[in-house]
């Protein structure tokens, strides 16, 4: 029996066997780690996950998969969705900003003629803007007005 | 009897389908694909219980960012949503320091017109809603996000040193 279970063996009550899946990511001196990625996705999920990643790439899938559980912990309802919420409007915020003082340049250098107005300015940028939703798009990510306000509020 | 359709979830579960199910008002049967991914990544019985522990108000809400999230995370096994916030902080932080460079643009021209052939000796202080976009606002999420690091995550060949490990 391996006298140094891991984290998640440990919290399982089980033998940690020399392959077993979460050894590697979820080490005994965190344990608080395991626990959060179990709380919000159950072990099978995450033994799933971790198995469908490339193994190169496990450590970065189990560190992405405990972020996200932190956050969900942290905001129950809108979780990691929430804040890339506040970075796309953060992002509006700073295109307004950079087209309002790119307005003003062009102003004070006198090229009138080649001054676009600010809003078109903004639609011509905005590509990123709104980060793609896929799936059913329902999450109303910046389209329902109370929303980015209570998650604002929440901070 | 009305004999009304089982929602989604019921569905998939193959289970009788409860007037207080709690998954029903938000998945309803037209739509089977949102349940099969949330079940999928999540588990039934955690969305279960994640929902039960919010406000009625609010689950619609979280039903809508979990399926966000599920759905990211089958587009992307390795980085699901971290790497769309990764994706998305760069922009910021890239969008800040082209204020910074208009900004101080902006400064210098209007040095020139004012006095051209005087040498500054004192800065004019910036925007304070500039300053706001690029201290307060930020800093406050700055905390948190750098909890996952900023950049390994990212899907494009813009890779940095993870802090991760």
């Amino acid at each position: 029996m391996n006298s140094t279970r891991c984290a998640a063996c440990k919290y399982l009550r089980r033998r940690c066997s020399p392959d077993c899946i979460f050894s590697p990511y979820f080490p005994p001196n965190n344990p608080q780690r395991f626990l959060e990625v179990h709380r919000i996705y159950g072990a099978s999920n995450v033994a799933k996950m971790l198995e469908k990643a490339p193994v190169n790439q496990r450590a970065e899938a189990a560190n992405s998969i405990h972020y996200e559980a932190h956050c969900r912990i942290k905001d129950p309802v809108y979780g990691c969705a929430g804040i890339i919420t506040l970075l796309n409007q953060q992002i509006n915020d700073a295109q307004c900003e950079l087209a309002k003082i790119q307005a003003e340049i062009a102003a004070l250098n006198g090229h009138h003629a080649d001054i676009l107005p600010p809003y078109q300015q903004i639609t011509d940028a905005s590509s990123f803007a709104n980060y793609p939703v896929e799936g059913d798009g329902a999450f109303p990510a910046t389209h329902d007005p109370s929303f980015p306000q209570f998650y604002l509020n929440s901070w | 009897m009305g004999g009304s359709s089982p929602c989604a979830s019921c569905k998939l579960l193959r289970r009788r389908c409860a007037k207080d199910c709690i998954f029903a008002p938000y998945f309803p049967p037209d739509d089977p694909h949102k349940f099969a991914i949330v079940h999928k990544v999540f588990g039934a019985s955690n969305v279960s219980k994640m929902l039960q522990e919010l406000p009625v108000q609010q689950r619609a809400d979280a039903v809508g960012s979990l399926v966000y999230e599920a759905n990211a995370r089958m587009r992307d096994p390795v980085y699901g949503c971290v790497g769309a916030i990764s994706y998305l902080q760069n922009q910021v932080s890239q969008l800040q320091m082209q204020l910074a460079v208009a900004q101080a643009e902006i400064l210098c021209i209007q040095m020139q017109q004012q006095e051209p052939a005087t040498l500054p000796t004192q800065l004019d202080v910036p925007d304070e809603k500039s300053l706001l976009l690029s201290t307060s606002t930020f800093n406050n999420l700055q905390p948190y996000l750098s909890f996952a690091s900023s950049s390994t995550v990212m899907q494009d060949p813009l890779k940095r040193e993870s802090l991760w490990t």
